[in-house]
């Protein structure tokens, strides 16, 4: 049962889906900035705190599916004391890994993210994953205004 | 009644024959859209390979046929529904062009400031949409009548914003997200004794229960062929007579135009005063083909087993540990939509996907909905004639399976 969706559903997913890393309000935050997926009606509130150009913390709030809550709980362990241009970085090569050619992905770069590689395989749900990333390029341009993947 | 004859009826279905990640598919979508019989696929395959051409144009034999078999379609909507005459039966895109084509042309004719219109807090956006439009246009004030925890009207509150200044009400028929079949006769009845229009969006009703136009006396009824068991891309405007001949055109063009010169047009009469522009020939045909189909199952027959179907299932996911039914009127369609603890309807679509369950995950078009039920989105289920309690049993096994897997 399921079989087919090893790819997508790993057990890293379900883990960070059950038990969400950085779930909290952050008081005094240096950017806050809200996602919408309208397809789904997943919503998130991500928080930064920077210090310079260096994100040294993230955190965020909301409710969404099992493939959107991992990949924003992953991506603020991930962004967590990197710049922001190393944060572009992971952004523009997630986006790569969720929506390009297999062959073009640096995987040790991508690092733990990879457990995403599989949405992929799965055009309705690649928004679930990118939904945080994207959210995290409108922080990181300091956009106030509330994103939307459509 | 005797046995409803379920697999004779899977078996006209060509597309249920296919498997969907190796697994017999399960479709469980049909509120979103059904699946054609073969009778539909054939009667536009005929249609173009021996009878294509032009309608109401030429003189010449394909153009007549053509035009016989599309106008005959014509006839049989207007059985099916019981409408006073074929004038009243208007062929367009679907149930949200057929709404929108009465917002610009009687609501623009007879809505202006201040002027009230009604709908229910159950409706698809394609009876919220095109109102707010009017509104934000005219300067008119839209109502919403509220619903219960049920998710069923609360009609005495229905019937307070009925007052002086109420132009129209637009109610669905049936809910697409909920399955709740409004109290349509009272609804009516109430309009009446102020002479105030209604139009019923019967979008979702249309292909589960049977629809008498004249006893219902609703002044329009929407619906759309795709959900109908016929073609995406063809529907159906019923409005009473002397409403459409009071009603300025919709779109220009050719079919719409009695005389035209330079200086002035003289308008078609009814039906074609409303049908600008060549139709979709083909698509009407199979509109007529489904209609047979159905009309030879019947529609009573194909309502008790529906209701059999929701039953069986509603009994059923009741029993599901963490499965809430949203959605639960008494009068209630073939539909089940529900949400799991802790899981979210983008992944139960997933998983199910994966046995060869096609089920919507999603707001279903009908985003205050979601926002009463204070959800996200939610699962939905929604059955047609060709499903089975079987296939019920693999849905309800999947879902058992998909909690177990996240645990």
């Amino acid at each position: 049962m399921f079989d087919d969706l090893r790819d997508l559903y790993q057990e890293v997913i379900f883990d960070h889906n059950r038990n969400p890393r950085n779930f909290r309000v952050m008081e005094n935050a240096s950017r806050q900035v809200e996602g919408f997926n309208p397809l789904c009606g997943d919503r998130l509130t991500l928080f930064l705190k920077m210090e310079g150009d260096k994100i040294i913390d993230a955190s965020f709030q909301g409710s969404g599916c099992a493939i959107s809550t991992a990949s924003v709980s992953l991506m603020t362990e991930i962004v967590k004391g990197k710049t922001e241009a190393e944060a572009e970085t992971l952004f523009k090569q997630f986006h790569e890994m969720t929506t390009g050619k297999e062959e073009d992905i640096d995987l040790e770069a991508i690092g733990k993210l990879a457990v995403l590689a599989g949405v992929r395989e799965y055009p309705a749900r690649v928004k679930c994953a990118t939904l945080a990333w994207h959210t995290l390029d409108a922080a990181l341009k300091n956009e106030e205004e509330s994103i939307s993947t459509e | 009644m005797t046995t409803f004859p379920v697999d004779k009826i899977r078996a006209d279905f060509p597309i249920l024959k296919e498997k969907i990640r190796n697994k017999p598919l399960v479709y469980l979508d049909n509120a979103a859209t059904c699946q054609k019989p073969q009778t539909v696929i054939d009667s536009i395959s005929h249609l173009y390979s021996h009878e294509y051409a032009n309608v109401h144009r030429g003189v010449h034999t394909l153009s007549i046929k053509a035009t016989d078999r599309y106008e005959g379609a014509r006839e049989k909507i207007k059985d099916f529904i019981n409408a006073a005459s074929t004038k009243e039966i208007i062929f367009v895109r679907g149930a949200t062009e057929a709404i929108n084509l009465v917002t610009q042309t009687f609501g623009k004719a007879n809505i202006n400031k201040d002027d009230e219109i009604i709908i229910t807090a159950m409706e698809h956006h394609s009876n919220i949409v095109p109102w707010q439009m009017l509104c934000e246009e005219t300067g008119a004030i839209l109502k919403v009548a509220p619903i219960n925890l049920q998710g069923e009207l609360i009609y005495p509150e229905f019937e307070k914003l009925i007052n002086n200044k109420t132009k129209l009400i637009s109610v669905v028929h049936m809910s697409n997200a909920l399955g709740t079949v409004n109290p349509v006769k009272k609804i009516i009845a109430a309009a009446k004794a102020k002479n105030i229009p209604v139009l019923l969006d019967g979008a979702q009703a249309i292909p589960h229960l049977s629809v008498d136009v004249q006893a219902l006396d609703c002044d329009f009824y929407v619906f759309s062929g795709h959900k109908l068991y016929a073609p995406s891309g063809i529907g159906v405007l019923y409005g009473k007579q002397a409403l459409l001949e009071a009603m300025p055109p919709y779109q220009g063009g050719g079919d719409m135009i009695r005389k035209v010169t330079f200086e002035e047009t003289e308008y078609n009469t009814l039906p074609y005063k409303f049908e600008a522009g060549t139709p979709s020939i083909a698509d009407v045909v199979g509109l007529g083909a489904a209609i047979d189909y159905l009309t030879e199952i019947g529609m009573d027959n194909i309502a008790a087993y529906e209701a059999e179907l929701l039953c069986y299932a509603t009994e059923k996911a009741q029993h599901v540990k963490g499965l809430k039914i949203i959605g639960e009127a008494t009068d209630k369609g073939a539909i089940l939509s529900f949400v799991l603890d802790k899981i979210h309807p983008h992944d139960i679509g997933t998983m199910l996907d994966s046995l060869g369950i096609a089920v919507r995950a999603g707001h279903h078009c009908a985003m205050p909905v979601m926002d009463f039920f204070e959800v996200p989105a939610t699962a939905r289920a929604s059955f047609a004639m060709y499903n089975t309690k079987q296939e019920i049993d693999v849905l309800i096994d999947g879902i058992e399976q998909l909690i177990e897997v996240f645990g």
